[in-house]
């Protein structure tokens, strides 16, 4: 095809170059094409068919799968439990997002700050990251433990009574959201220092011979300047907590989700009515609106977050 | 001489190669039940030369996962262990061939099985049938029952007196529970089939399509349950983290008495480090009334066995439901047999551990689940909101029933 490009017409080029430049080109697109066809397989045809599953009563265990139009949406609005799932959602993002960026810049400044064992503290702040999130979530189950837990040996000594943490059902989300903070805070942190690298020391020097004190130079230099890692923290931050998992299942293995659904995510719920109950075009039909959620809040956060700074 | 020979032996090779028909047969991955179960296949090869059978097992958490997602597909077993209470879907599915009456007359198998297996009848047809079953009773600790000068319950009444000189500590912080409750362990199956029961009602409708615990049985039942908790302070849930709390933390001699299902007795045998026994689920002292909860796994036949694989199924089931496998499976699994004969025995009968769980078979009942899942979760909240949130016991029978019963419709809709 593009030998047929009519070369007569263009004006002449170096040959060599030319040819160079589209050798090139065609490579790029050749390596690009790889992600390409692998995302189209992998992620998008399962989710257009997604899509195409949420209008049938799609039941893996019956031979019929008859096409039902919008019902399973309409089944969506009188489920409490997925309101439950979708109000849970909304709260570990809302807990989690803010409280993961927040420790992870003050960590990050004072890691920034100084000389010896940083290695160290970085290593120690990035293992939890590292660590896989089943065996952390059943080291938790024991630290959090109303009986056995450390934390409520502790909570007693300084006089205050033990805890049910994840047995109560007022207590359980906000441990959770802790651990996915604890959990999600090295590599935050490790984010915030490539940002703050990334900041060029002339502006500080220029503003510390201006007489810009520390707080200053904190709120007009550092933090604007962050601005895009902040942005990009935020959005994938909240995404990630929009399809939390795997942490809820394990904190409560016998009754995921709970107690009485108060850890409750959408994913979960998702998975339960698929693979637990079979229901596979309503778990779509949750799945789509789950989607369109996740989209909308990242175009948002996107529209109002991404900023230009001019100093 | 020897052409001959090699003649003869080419041909019985070819017709040995071409005869065997092979059949896959599925179940759950659990070592002593894998390996009983290879030793009977080659029992049964070496009874039927026409016949292989291929074992293939999953792991528990993903089973019923991977039978169900091979319904769609064809593929699958030939013979497939199943969850009784899975059944209605698969029957409904047609994935499972109803029992040819020729080689399993329903007469005979009423009368050859223990009565709770009836539940698996769908539409006056069987569509499996198992080798072993299951029932409910209560493991103690008799070390701690020996140091608290206690004598195994025999009534309710006992079992909490009993529970209350075991417990040490209060809530939340026990070190000792009475009684390791646990809603979503087997006690939600203890309520519903038991204490519903012996308060003198009935937990479903005869044809299963109605909660009927809503009841001033159901009522006690549930008051009676969640009191061992809030108010006689014999336990909390959850006393250990992790899957198997109560069975664990038992396992640890730091429960006095679990309920738990004859399924548990080899995981306690080889974990606890104290002498145990087992003793029948307790009853009222006013009326005496006994009732068990009965469960077991089926053996079925799949849609995929077809011409000479299903006569080799039906071969294949009849070995795996015999009285001989039946006894087999007793001493290498631990599962009490699904023979009335058998259960009736009265070794098995007196046996210390096994004695318990066989003697309740006659009135042992199993309920029929649509979805297990779902209504399991329904008696886990209803129980939870009692426990949690200080809850009214006849609200929280109240609100099991109305949440089982939208999923009893949405299935017999």
């Amino acid at each position: 095809m593009t030998s047929t490009a009519p070369t007569s017409t263009t004006p002449p080029r170096p040959r060599r170059g030319g040819s160079m430049r589209r050798h090139q080109t065609r490579t790029a697109y050749t390596f690009l094409l790889v992600p390409l066809i692998f995302f189209l397989i992998v992620r998008f045809l399962p989710t257009l068919s997604a899509l195409r599953l949420s209008v049938f009563d799609w039941n893996i265990l019956k031979e019929q799968q008859p096409f039902v139009g919008i019902e399973n949406y309409e089944r969506l609005f009188a489920d409490e439990k997925f309101g439950q799932a979708l109000r849970n959602t909304a709260l570990y993002a809302v807990i989690g997002v803010p409280a993961q960026i927040a420790l992870g810049l003050v960590v990050a400044l004072m890691l920034n700050r100084i000389q010896a064992l940083r290695g160290l503290f970085r290593a120690l702040y990035f293992a939890p990251y590292v660590t896989p999130i089943v065996a952390a979530a059943w080291v938790w189950q024991w630290l959090f433990s109303p009986q056995f837990g450390p934390i409520n040996t502790f909570l007693i000594w300084l006089n205050i009574p033990p805890q049910n943490f994840l047995t109560s059902p007022t207590q359980s989300l906000a441990t959770t959201a802790a651990l996915v903070v604890w959990q999600n805070l090295g590599f935050q942190i490790v984010l915030f220092l490539a940002g703050l690298a990334a900041i060029p020391r002339s502006y500080y020097e220029a503003a510390e011979i201006d007489g810009a004190n520390g707080t200053q130079t904190f709120w007009k230099i550092t933090l604007p300047l962050l601005n895009p890692t902040i942005v990009f923290s935020v959005v994938t931050g909240t995404i990630s907590y929009l399809q939390l998992f795997t942490q809820v299942v394990n904190l409560n293995f016998t009754d995921q989700g709970g107690p009485l659904g108060s850890t409750m995510t959408v994913a979960l719920y998702i998975y339960q009515i698929a693979f637990g109950r079979y229901q596979m075009g309503y778990a779509s039909a949750i799945t789509v609106v789950l989607f369109l959620i996740i989209l909308a809040i990242t175009l948002i956060q996107l529209r109002f977050l991404t900023r230009k700074y001019d100093l | 001489m020897k052409k001959l020979l090699t003649l003869a032996l080419g041909l019985s090779l070819a017709s040995a190669s071409a005869a065997p028909v092979t059949l896959t047969y599925w179940q759950y991955d659990f070592a002593s039940k894998v390996s009983t179960m290879n030793e009977l296949i080659k029992k049964f090869e070496a009874a039927n030369p026409d016949i292989k059978i291929k074992q293939e097992t999953f792991p528990y958490d993903a089973y019923n996962q991977k039978v169900a997602s091979s319904v769609p597909a064809g593929q699958g077993p030939d013979v497939v262990n199943l969850f009784y209470g899975w059944l209605p879907q698969y029957v409904d599915s047609g994935y499972l061939l109803p029992l040819p009456a020729k080689d399993f007359p329903i007469k005979k198998i009423e009368s050859d099985f223990v009565p709770m297996i009836q539940t698996s009848k769908m539409d006056g047809k069987y569509y499996a049938l198992p080798t072993s079953v299951r029932t409910l009773a209560v493991f103690y600790n008799k070390d701690l029952f020996k140091a608290a000068r206690l004598t195994p319950p025999r009534t309710w009444e006992d079992f909490i007196a009993a529970g209350e000189k075991i417990v040490k500590g209060a809530p939340p912080r026990f070190t000792t529970l009475g009684f390791g409750i646990q809603p979503d362990g087997q006690d939600y199956h203890m309520v519903r089939e038991v204490l519903v029961r012996q308060f003198g009602g009935t937990p479903y409708s005869k044809d299963s399509k109605t909660a009927t615990y809503d009841s001033e049985a159901g009522r006690k039942a549930m008051a009676f349950y969640t009191d061992l908790a809030t108010k006689y302070k014999l336990g909390v849930p959850n006393f250990f983290p992790g899957n198997n709390s109560y069975r664990d933390a038992f396992i640890a001699g730091k429960v006095g008495m679990i309920i738990d299902g004859s399924f548990a007795v080899n995981t306690i045998k080889n974990g606890a480090k104290f002498e145990w026994g087992v003793i029948p689920l307790p009853v009222m002292k006013d009326n005496g009334i006994r009732s068990n909860f009965g469960s077991y796994w089926v053996n079925g036949i799949t849609k995929n066995a077809k011409g000479e694989k299903l006569d080799a199924a039906v071969k294949f089931l009849k070995f795996l439901t015999s009285e001989t496998t039946q006894r087999t499976w007793l001493d290498s699994v631990g599962e009490i047999p699904a023979s009335r004969k058998l259960s009736g025995d009265a070794s098995l009968r007196k046996d210390p551990v096994f004695g318990a769980f066989v003697g309740s078979l006659p009135f042992a009942h199993s309920t029929l689940f649509v979805d297990e899942a779902g209504q399991r979760k329904a008696w886990v909240d209803a129980i939870n909101t009692v426990l949690l949130q200080g809850n009214t016991p006849a609200n929280a029978i109240k609100k099991a029933a109305t949440d089982e019963q939208k999923i009893l419709n949405s299935y017999y809709k």
